[in-house]
């Protein structure tokens, strides 16, 4: 399993119970080696989201088996998955910044989920990755004086300032303009090629796909295609 | 604020930074925590006030036992005692010597309104009896028709109290007969009367011509030294014939009066529950701000829970958030409710004051229940799944 951040194997899924139980994943495996750069594709409906969740800790698997990280999340209890969320960044479609906070403040909350870490070292890490997503004069900004693409920035820099070890997005770029998503999609891909980031990104949007490594095409809540472009 | 509370917590103060995020909602929040403050603290002042002005009557004798009737529940109340439990008394060998107390309300007509006061009779030939302060007063009780008077009465001016001295006393009327207030004493308004006068016992009773010599309404004994009131007291139930007679040591006694006007008098029962009143209305506004923070807040909480926070970090915050609300609530509300019982004070002479002892429960009580309410509050955090943000 060495070089795999995250595989999964035989995923089912149902939401409901009883008469109004509906399967919403069938068999779904996949396997993402370090480093790589996958979209998840599908209408919607087709239950990429609720991959995402399951892949991301924020659901408990019911069959099948995820293995993140080589810890498997079947039967997982509560503190792993916590602790396991902690290695993760996840980008929502809505940016999700805390408004009180400012840019930095934002960025800071996504590196003091772990603990020991000191203000100031916070503070300048902070800095400095906003400075990477070309944000070094927001610094201090609230959410609300800044553009629907900065904010997303702001989100990006959350989510890479723990350097974690894989990075869930889903349509990060569903709010924004042509150019801005562009901005952030470019970001992502810099960002996980030089840390050597694996990231995962659900979308709709066509204008991504020439960029991913890897397409996954979900329909149905089955994988139907598999595309590898690298 | 926010350094002080980054040390504590060691993290970002995003409570602090929450609260203050939104200028007008934070002050509106602290000036209703002001305000349940001031609620509690009015109510505590005038629970307290009552509770002082009630023992303040004990403060005016020096005595270790005393003897009431049976239904005599505070010192200027109940049926008379007969005059011959106090002979007896004196045969205890403990028993060194003994008073008779007579007590009534007089009005005294202050042209505008008539103020009552409560006028004790005692005798002039024994100022042991009196308190320290008082006992020089006693020689001008053996004046015929002498009097002191209480310089603090409700409706008394304070310059007009000045100037009775031996030399420019005071003359007025009551109960058809000329008084003469040849000095004065810090006594204050109650609840019952507006003030307080001291007579002799035989003043006391041309006052009172339907009153007899030998019934005074309290008897008052002091020990010889070294001796055990509690003892004697004992000794005296079983030596005094009549068992409806109520004997306690002046201590016992008083304590008694202070716990039946707090809990039995509908005075002290309804100021009781205004402080309870006011503790809720507290409880309820810090409540509401912290759970509508909270709710307003719900999106970020599940974000920060996908990024792996503990519930134990968003208790913090909201905690967080009450320690700021306690705190900076309760100096204005020290504040104004001080102001109010300081006003109060001065229009009634109750005595109604801030104590240090009441700033700190209150400041104390303050801070646990906005905890209380914020850990209330952050039930509703559960909803806050992390799964529904995608």
């Amino acid at each position: 399993m060495t070089g795999i951040t995250i595989a999964a194997a035989g995923l089912n899924h149902w939401f409901g119970r009883e008469e109004t139980r509906k399967q919403a994943l069938f068999d779904v495996s996949l396997a993402l080696p370090r480093g790589s750069f996958t979209v998840l594709m599908g209408p919607s409906g087709s239950g990429k989201t609720t991959v995402l969740t399951l892949l991301g800790c924020l659901r408990s698997v019911q069959a099948g088996s995820v293995r993140l990280l080589g810890q498997e999340l079947h039967g997982a209890p509560e503190a792993h998955l916590v602790a396991l969320r902690r290695r993760l960044g996840f980008i929502f479609q809505m940016h999700n910044l805390h408004e009180s906070l400012t840019a930095a403040q934002n960025v800071m909350m996504g590196l003091q989920v772990h603990p020991g870490i000191d203000q100031a070292t916070a503070r300048a890490a902070a800095a400095r990755v906003l400075g990477l997503v070309g944000l070094s004069d927001r610094v201090d900004y609230l959410p609300a004086k800044l553009s629907g693409g900065q904010k997303q920035r702001v989100a990006v820099a959350r989510a890479l300032v723990g350097n974690p070890a894989l990075v869930l997005a889903d349509e990060p770029t569903a709010a924004l303009d042509k150019d801005s998503a562009a901005g952030v999609v470019d970001l992502l891909r810099r960002m996980g090629r030089a840390r050597g980031t694996t990231t995962l990104l659900v979308t709709h949007d066509s204008r991504i796909l020439d960029r991913a490594d890897r397409i996954l095409t979900l329909e149905d809540g089955r994988i139907v295609k598999v595309e590898d472009r690298s | 604020m926010s350094w002080l509370l980054q040390r504590l917590f060691g993290r970002l103060p995003v409570g602090w930074l929450q609260l203050t995020h939104n200028r007008t909602r934070f002050f509106a929040a602290l000036a209703g925590v002001a305000f349940a403050n001031v609620l509690v603290f009015v109510q505590l002042g005038i629970m307290n006030s009552m509770s002082a002005a009630t023992v303040r009557p004990y403060a005016f004798f020096t005595a270790d036992i005393l003897i009431s009737a049976p239904d005599a529940n505070t010192l200027t109340d109940g049926a008379n005692v007969a005059r011959q439990w106090l002979w007896q008394a004196l045969a205890d060998p403990e028993v060194a010597e003994g008073m008779g107390l007579y007590v009534a309300n007089v009005p005294w007509d202050r042209g505008m309104t008539d103020i009552s006061l409560t006028t004790f009779g005692v005798d002039p030939f024994q100022p042991q009896f009196l308190a320290p302060a008082l006992a020089p007063t006693a020689g001008f009780l053996q004046l015929r028709d002498g009097a002191v008077l209480d310089r603090l009465a409700r409706g008394f001016k304070r310059t007009e109290a000045a100037a009775i001295s031996p030399a420019t006393p005071l003359s007025f009327e009551t109960e058809n007969r000329t008084l003469t207030a040849w000095s004065t004493f810090a006594g204050g308004g109650g609840f019952g009367a507006d003030g307080y006068m001291l007579v002799s016992d035989q003043t006391f009773l041309r006052l009172f011509p339907a009153r007899r010599a030998g019934a005074p309404d309290h008897i008052l004994l002091r020990l010889v030294p070294g001796a055990e009131a509690a003892a004697v007291v004992t000794r005296l139930r079983a030596q005094l014939s009549d068992p409806g007679l109520r004997i306690r040591t002046f201590a016992e006694a008083k304590a008694e009066d202070l716990r039946y006007q707090q809990t039995r008098r509908p005075t002290g029962v309804i100021f009781g529950f205004g402080v309870l009143i006011g503790v809720l209305v507290g409880l309820v506004i810090v409540y509401q701000v912290l759970s509508s923070d909270v709710a307003d807040h719900l999106r970020e909480y599940a974000t920060f829970k996908a990024m792996g926070y503990r519930p134990g970090f968003f208790l913090g915050v909201v905690f967080e958030e009450a320690l700021v609300l306690g705190c900076l609530g309760f100096l204005p509300g020290l504040i104004f409710g001080g102001g109010i019982l300081a006003l109060m004070g001065k229009v009634t002479t109750l005595p109604l004051r801030m104590t240090p002892g009441m700033a700190a429960s209150v400041f104390l009580g303050t801070v646990a229940f906005s905890a209380l309410s914020g850990a209330i509050a952050t039930r509703r955090l559960a909803a806050a799944d992390p799964a529904d943000l995608f």
